[in-house]
């Protein structure tokens, strides 16, 4: 589905990312963990189209899409969020995911009719005519995935759409995520990459993670091993990610 | 091909007009760089101030000079209240509004002096009006060269405020990182308000200098408003050095461009260099590349 | 398609007017409050529906006008065939200046500044060509007989500008409705999440200046056309520009009646200034600008913000 090679950035002085490279089987679930400032983000920003790479390719559906412009790069099917929500605020659920649903559907009714579907997919079936801005933060997050996959995308980028959620609003967003990747209501499943803090997510969803620190990927694998390994863990993610992670699986149970 | 003698007149003629717009150009990007606002009124506030020079020499007899320690406070107080009243309340975090918002005022004060004085021009005589010196073979007039004096003392003066006083250290504080400098104790909106205050009192001083060698009317603050933001984008957006530069090099271009094109066809080209400083190199001719 | 209807409504309304009002001045009121939305119609697409705030929008206007102007007193054009040219020159304009300042990426004050900008250059070279009838401006000869787009009586310019306004309210009820709309008011809202979701950012706010062009040039040839002249400064200065962003900011920005509410309001204004004051020059605008410091301060929303069930909503969580 997707496959990255030598992907590299600067911004000034600091490299950002380094000479990343990551491959997604299609229909697959794939974890990109780090550090804070590790570079995750800006990997996306790449692989979306959102910054030209210094150096490296992005092979998408076995077509070259480097440094293609963002929108394009979503009609050939990738679709991202962003960590820090940005809604069109003014403007309705519904409104919202019509923007993206219009990707594929040029009628109006068409395209707020499947933004209806796709919102109420994610479980904002309820607030569909409030304006984006009075959402709370579980309901942005909820609402930038709605948008992008209404896009109807054959793979989908998330960039923390569990960060800033509480426990109970993570157990609820888990299995949503995992039915958009299955596939239902006769959809194709949407394969999915995945950025994540919330280490338990990521244990329960993804069969493949990748381990992005100081810019570099160190490390690839099933999640039980990368995680198994506290050592490893600890000398690449720096002091205090064990107890991050003690602290974030205590708190989530799933 | 041109008279050297007639170039070189041009040339100084340029750098005394540029001089002023440098004067004018300084205000304009000190509140840019602070406030991040593009105040739109700049033009309309000269006019203000150049109708108080005026009147000040027609009712109380003032010379111009003479009126600078007036002006001066006056139009920062003036800035200051405007600023605190009405446009840091107007912004609503879209730097658009406070486009518009000075838009208005500008429009209200234009037309509100338009009610009040009139349409006429208005001159003011002065023993030092028409009097003409020579530099270097050129001839050219006392007021202009006082001016490119006093607007080049007032720069310094403005640079020293900046960079040495502790107002100074605020304003470059909140310039850099304005939520950095909330954090630390600046006053931010008094500190927002002083630099529009002093963007200000710069026309206070410019209007001084100005009206001995030039006119008032309702409408004198519009030539002066795209040239004044012209200088800003050229010089890079808050730079003082680059104003001051800006300043000069417009002046000249528009002296020299004058001399070929006509005058009207020299204002062109200022427009033009405006646009393609906008679009090509947005950070300025003297900015680093952001 | 119950605002459509009710679009229908209103043009049937105003067309009917001449057969009730015979006053001159009712008339003109009435036309000259038409020739007000239109301008706000034309500057709302492109800043109220997309977000580009233009302070040169004289430059459509002018463009327009001289168009007109030109093309049937030096070319001996009829004013039916000019208008066509007039318009097409409008949307020209607007792609060269949408085309040079969003490919690179200006936004905000300095799209408004570059617009103004654009309107200043054209305004000189108006003023110094003699094509144009340089700084006298051009007189379009009288012949007051609907071939050549002239009416001896009002209702002929009534039915004419009522006509660009039903025009104005198609596109703007059709950017309410439609993926190009959606497309346009993302842009607005988040030209990064428009482009995450497959919006070309660029086509998006080219098309927007195009129509917006279009329908301004269409005022001013209007203008032309009922006031029979034009010089530079009606044409490119800051008067046409601020005429038409004042009625949407009034009015309320992004709505398909914002712009014709606020020209209504603002020639009542207008009107009231002037029996209160007298005819003093001046006081018209210096009222035009108080307004529009009170709107931008207090109702960024516009008056249409007051009959949206959604500002109680927006308000409540917007500190
Ligand atoms: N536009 C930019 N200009 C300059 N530096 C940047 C820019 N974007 C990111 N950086 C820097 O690049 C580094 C990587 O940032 P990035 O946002 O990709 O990290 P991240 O792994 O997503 O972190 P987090 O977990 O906090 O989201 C950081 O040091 C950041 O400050
Ligand atoms: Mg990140």
């Amino acid at each position: 589905m997707l496959e990255a090679s030598g992907l590299t950035k600067t911004f000034g002085g600091l490299t950002a990312v380094e000479n990343a490279s990551l491959r997604v089987p299609p229909g697959a679930i794939v974890g990109l963990i780090g550090p804070n400032g590790a570079g995750k983000t800006t990997l996306f920003a790449m692989l979306s189209g959102f910054l030209k790479p210094d150096a490296g390719r992005v092979v998408f559906r076995g077509r070259d899409v480097t440094g293609l412009p963002p929108h394009e790069i979503c009609r050939l099917g990738m679709a991202r969020t962003f960590q820090i929500v940005q809604p069109f605020g003014a403007q309705t659920v519904r409104e919202n995911v019509a923007v993206g649903a219009h990707l594929r559907h040029r009628g109006r009714a068409e395209a707020l009719a499947r933004a209806e579907r796709v919102a109420r997919q994610v479980g904002l079936g309820d607030e569909l005519d409030k304006l984006a801005m009075n959402l709370t933060i579980a309901g942005r997050k909820r609402l930038e995935l709605a948008r992008a996959l209404a896009t109807g995308p054959a793979l989908l980028l998330l960039d923390e759409v569990l960060a800033g959620l509480n426990p109970q609003e993570i157990t609820e967003v888990i299995p949503v995520i995992r039915a958009i990747a299955a596939g239902q209501d006769g959809a194709a499943g949407v394969t999915v990459l995945m950025i994540e803090h919330v280490m338990q997510a990521v244990m329960n969803l993804a069969e493949r993670v990748y381990v992005l620190a100081n810019g570099r990927i160190i490390a690839d694998g099933a999640p039980a091993d990368i995680t198994s390994n506290r050592a490893v863990i600890e000398a690449y993610l720096g002091q205090g990610t064990a107890e991050r992670l003690r602290r974030a699986q205590g708190a989530v149970r799933i | 091909m041109l008279e050297p003698s007639i170039l070189l007149a041009s040339a100084l003629n340029g750098l005394t007009t540029g001089a002023v717009y440098a004067l004018i150009a300084l205000g304009l990007t000190l509140i840019y760089g602070v406030l991040h606002i593009i105040n739109f009124a700049h033009g309309a506030a000269l006019m203000v101030a150049l109708y108080g020079v005026y009147y000040l020499h027609q009712r109380l007899g003032l010379d111009p000079y003479v009126s600078l320690p007036i002006m001066v406070p006056a139009m920062f107080a003036a800035g200051y209240a405007l600023q605190r009243l009405v446009i840091g309340r107007a912004s609503h975090g879209k730097e658009e509004n406070v486009l518009l918002v000075t838009l208005g005022i500008a429009i209200v004060l234009e037309n509100l002096a338009l009610f009040l004085f009139k349409s006429d021009t208005q001159t003011i005589d002065t023993p030092y009006t028409f009097s003409t010196m020579n530099i270097l073979g050129a001839t050219i007039s006392v007021p202009k060269v006082v001016a490119f004096a006093g607007a080049l003392v007032v720069a310094g003066l403005l640079l020293l405020l900046v960079g040495r006083t502790d107002l100074g250290r605020a304003i470059r504080a909140i310039a850099k990182e304005r939520q950095g400098a909330r954090l630390v104790g600046i006053d931010v909106d008094h500190v927002f308000a002083m630099s529009f205050g002093i963007g200000l009192a710069c026309l206070g001083a410019a209007a001084c200098f100005l009206l001995p060698a030039y006119y008032v009317n309702p409408q004198v603050g519009n030539g002066f408003v795209l040239i004044a933001f012209t200088i800003v984008v050229l010089g890079g957006m808050g730079s003082f050095l680059g104003a001051l530069l800006g300043g000069l090099i417009i002046g000249l271009v528009e002296s020299i461009g004058g001399l070929w094109l006509g005058e009207s066809l020299g204002q062109i080209g200022i427009f033009l260099i405006f646009i393609a400083v906008l679009l090509f190199r947005p950070q300025g001719l003297f900015g680093a590349r952001a | 398609m119950r605002e459509l209807a009710a679009i229908a409504v209103f043009a049937l309304a105003v067309a009917a007017v001449p057969a009730f009002v015979t006053s001159g001045y009712a008339l003109n009121v009435v036309i000259m409050t038409l020739y007000a939305a239109l301008l706000g119609q034309a500057w709302n697409i492109l800043g109220g529906f997309g977000g580009q705030f233009s302070f040169g929008h004289a430059v459509f206007f002018g463009t327009g006008a001289y168009a007109m102007a030109v093309l049937q007193v030096k070319f001996g054009w009829n004013a039916w065939a000019a208008l066509p040219a007039a318009l097409a020159l409008g949307g020209a304009m607007g792609a060269l200046i949408g085309a040079l300042s969003f490919r690179y990426g200006l936004r905000g004050s300095y799209f408004a500044l570059v617009t103004l900008a654009f309107a200043e250059v054209f305004r000189i070279l108006a003023n110094t060509f003699d094509f144009t009838g340089a700084g006298v401006g051009l007189m379009v000869p009288l012949a007051a007989t609907a071939a050549r787009m002239q009416f001896a009586s009002p209702a002929g310019y009534l039915y004419l500008i009522l006509g660009f306004v039903v025009a104005g309210f198609v596109v703007s009820w059709w950017l309410k409705h439609s993926r190009y709309g959606a497309w346009l008011q993302a842009v607005r809202d988040n030209e990064e999440s428009a482009a995450a979701l497959g919006v070309d950012v660029f086509g998006v706010k080219l098309r927007a200046i195009v129509i917006s062009g279009v329908l301004m040039a269409a005022g001013g040839a209007f203008y032309v056309q009922y006031l029979h002249y034009i010089d530079p400064h009606i044409a490119y200065g800051l008067g046409a520009s601020v005429e038409a962003l004042l009625a949407p900011i009034v009015g309320g920005m992004g709505t398909v009646w914002g712009p014709l509410l606020g020209a209504a309001l603002l020639h009542a204004l207008g009107e009231t200034t002037r029996n209160l004051m007298g005819d003093a020059p001046g006081i018209n605008l210096a009222a035009y600008g108080v307004v529009l410091v009170l709107m931008v301060s207090f109702m960024p929303r516009g008056v249409m913000g007051l009959f949206q069930a959604r500002g109680a909503a927006r308000g409540s969580t917007h500190a």
